[in-house]
């Protein structure tokens, strides 16, 4: 018997798509809803094997009230990156509009700022940080940084963060820029020209086309921003969790909690990100 | 007059960033040939006054350089080959074929990429302990070819954009001619697609060779790499060069340490440096901005 033509196909993309599918069961689903199933549980390692039992939200409520250290290095985690990511995106397209421009040395300039992407590492990171390579300038010498540390902390909060993360800030913008240099190529040259003889400021066209234009690749760009700085391997709370792993008192489970806690607020700053950046229905 | 003015703070602008780019690298470069009396020499901060091997000789040894770097090498070049490969099957059958539940596969391929590292990372470490794989380069190599590797969900997504930029037309004849579908990927889709493979390829490269976080728990102590050597390299100097007799040379400085940061990550410079192009325009010309 022969098959329809439209159901062979449809099998052959099940064939070609079935490493996938596989990869997918084994290595990211089966871990991920099994790590929430964990952080629900103890584990008991006894001779006769791995026994769970039930305990309820006894590790996320251990994670707040007893944890003397899980709350600050999380809340520090989260605040940095709600911190740096919109920095990020600002310097990120500044850059790629500099870029943007009819340069001699545009090649070589784009290739200086997207050299971190091809180096950037958790270790090499610490070396430098470490020792003090990292820190262009002592920010504390400067009349402006003694102004912002004298206002209100909530306030002065995030300029000292920005002096003091600077080389990070640029650090993690490299693919941002090549995306936004993309974006802003598409742009057709004549809109332009058009605004211009209409009378149109650069300072308008950047607010009223260029912005308006690029931004499906704001929400792309700080959606990867946010993932990787998420992923990073310097994160205090990731470095809490490959630690707090072996806990021998709570082995896995407690760093599943962990590791659950951090995910969901991470997904609360990609969905406030989307609501913030979402595409607007056009009205035609 | 204006024209120039703007141009002037144009470049300007471009060079201070630019000097912020370089910053790390040039004070690692130069710190590296510093001898221990330049570095506490305050006169001296950019230029050693006597070029020094010595940092580089010591820090080649506590990394163990000749294995990790072997080690690094495999473990990041063989993975890529992989991940390139195999997410090009897996996008030519969302790219080419029609079935049931592909926008579901759609939706869950970009999932993926949202679901940080770490979220899965306890789960992953007891999977492959239950294997009793945890130490061996498989931790690596079995997601990669299941198209679970890093990233793998955008090289997926920019391989099937990719595809879809192909011309049909090409494939139809080729069916025509009594070809099937998997002659038609392996003798006209992949060598029209040498942009998205050698980009898919780069990018896993020096992702896998920066990779810390989950292949440090999974390859134990067993297998390490440059990066992971880097990570531990303050111990394991404080264990090769006890510093308990209060010698100055044993202990370890900046020198030191920017010596081993730069021989960590001068195999992916020198790789960066030969493919510049591909590395920057290849993001371009793939349509990995596309829609």
């Amino acid at each position: 018997m022969k098959l329809q033509k439209a159901t062979r196909r449809a099998l052959m993309g099940y064939v070609y798509t079935l490493p996938w599918v596989i990869g997918f069961i084994v290595f990211t689903a089966y871990p991920f809803f099994y790590s929430l199933y964990l952080s629900f549980f103890d584990l008991d390692f006894t001779v006769f094997g791995i026994r769970s039992t039930f305990a309820g939200l006894k590790h996320y409520l251990y994670a707040f009230r007893v944890d003397a250290n899980f709350p600050i290095q999380f809340w520090n985690t989260v605040l940095s990156i709600a911190l740096s990511t919109p920095l990020i995106l600002i310097f990120s397209l500044v850059a790629a509009i500099l870029l943007n421009n009819r340069l001699k040395a545009r090649a070589f300039f784009r290739l200086l700022y997207f050299l971190p992407v091809v180096i950037i590492s958790g270790p090499v990171i610490s070396e430098l940080i470490v020792n003090d390579a990292a820190r262009i300038v002592d920010p504390r010498g400067y009349f402006i940084y003694s102004f912002f540390t004298a206002l209100p902390d909530t306030i002065s909060y995030p300029f000292v963060y920005m002096f003091n993360n600077l080389v990070l800030i640029l650090w993690f913008s490299g693919v941002q820029i090549i995306f936004f240099l993309a974006g802003l190529q598409k742009i057709n040259a004549s809109i332009y020209e058009a605004a211009k003889i209409d009378g149109a400021s650069s300072w308008i066209i950047f607010w009223k086309m260029t912005l308006p234009l690029i931004k499906p690749f704001i929400l792309v760009s700080a959606i990867y921003t946010i993932v990787d700085l998420a992923s990073f391997s310097n994160n205090p709370v990731n470095t809490s969790i490959t630690q707090r792993m072996f806990d021998v008192d709570k082995p896995y489970s407690y760093s599943a909690a962990l590791s659950w806690i951090y995910f969901v607020f991470v997904m609360i700053i990609i969905g406030i990100t989307f609501l913030l950046l979402r595409p607007r229905e056009e009205t035609k | 007059m204006r024209r120039v003015a703007t141009k002037l703070v144009l470049y300007f602008a471009l060079i201070s960033i630019g000097y912020a780019y370089l910053y790390p690298l040039l004070y690692m470069f130069t710190t590296s040939f510093m001898t221990v009396e330049d570095l506490v020499n305050p006169t001296v901060s950019w230029i050693p006054t006597r070029l020094t091997m010595e940092n580089f000789i010591r820090s080649w040894n506590v990394l163990e350089g000749s294995k990790t770097l072997l080690n690094s090498v495999y473990l990041s070049a063989i993975p890529s080959i992989l991940q390139a490969l195999v997410t090009a099957l897996i996008a030519y059958g969302l790219s080419r074929f029609n079935f049931p539940f592909k926008s579901l596969m759609l939706f869950l391929i970009l999932a993926t990429f949202l679901i940080p590292t770490q979220v899965t990372i306890v789960t992953k470490y007891m999977l492959f302990s239950r294997l009793r794989l945890v130490g061996t380069p498989l931790v690596s190599f079995l997601p990669a070819v299941t198209g679970q590797g890093i990233r793998s969900a955008i090289f997926i997504l920019l391989y099937y954009n990719f595809f879809n930029m192909l011309p049909k037309t090409f494939d139809e004849a080729a069916e025509l001619d009594g070809a099937n579908s998997f002659q038609i990927f392996y003798k006209i889709i992949l060598p029209l697609s040498m942009p998205a493979i050698v980009t898919t390829f780069i990018f896993s490269l020096v992702w896998y060779w920066n990779e810390t976080l989950l292949t440090g728990m999974l390859l134990g102590n067993e297998i390490k790499t440059l990066p992971l050597a880097l990570r531990d390299f303050a111990a394991r100097f404080a264990l090769m060069f006890p510093a308990a007799d209060g010698s100055a040379v044993n202990r370890i400085n900046e020198g030191i340490r920017m010596s081993a940061t730069l021989m960590t990550i001068l195999p992916l410079l020198i790789t960066y440096l030969v493919l510049q192009r591909q590395f920057v325009e290849s993001l371009e010309r793939t349509g990995i901005t596309g829609e």
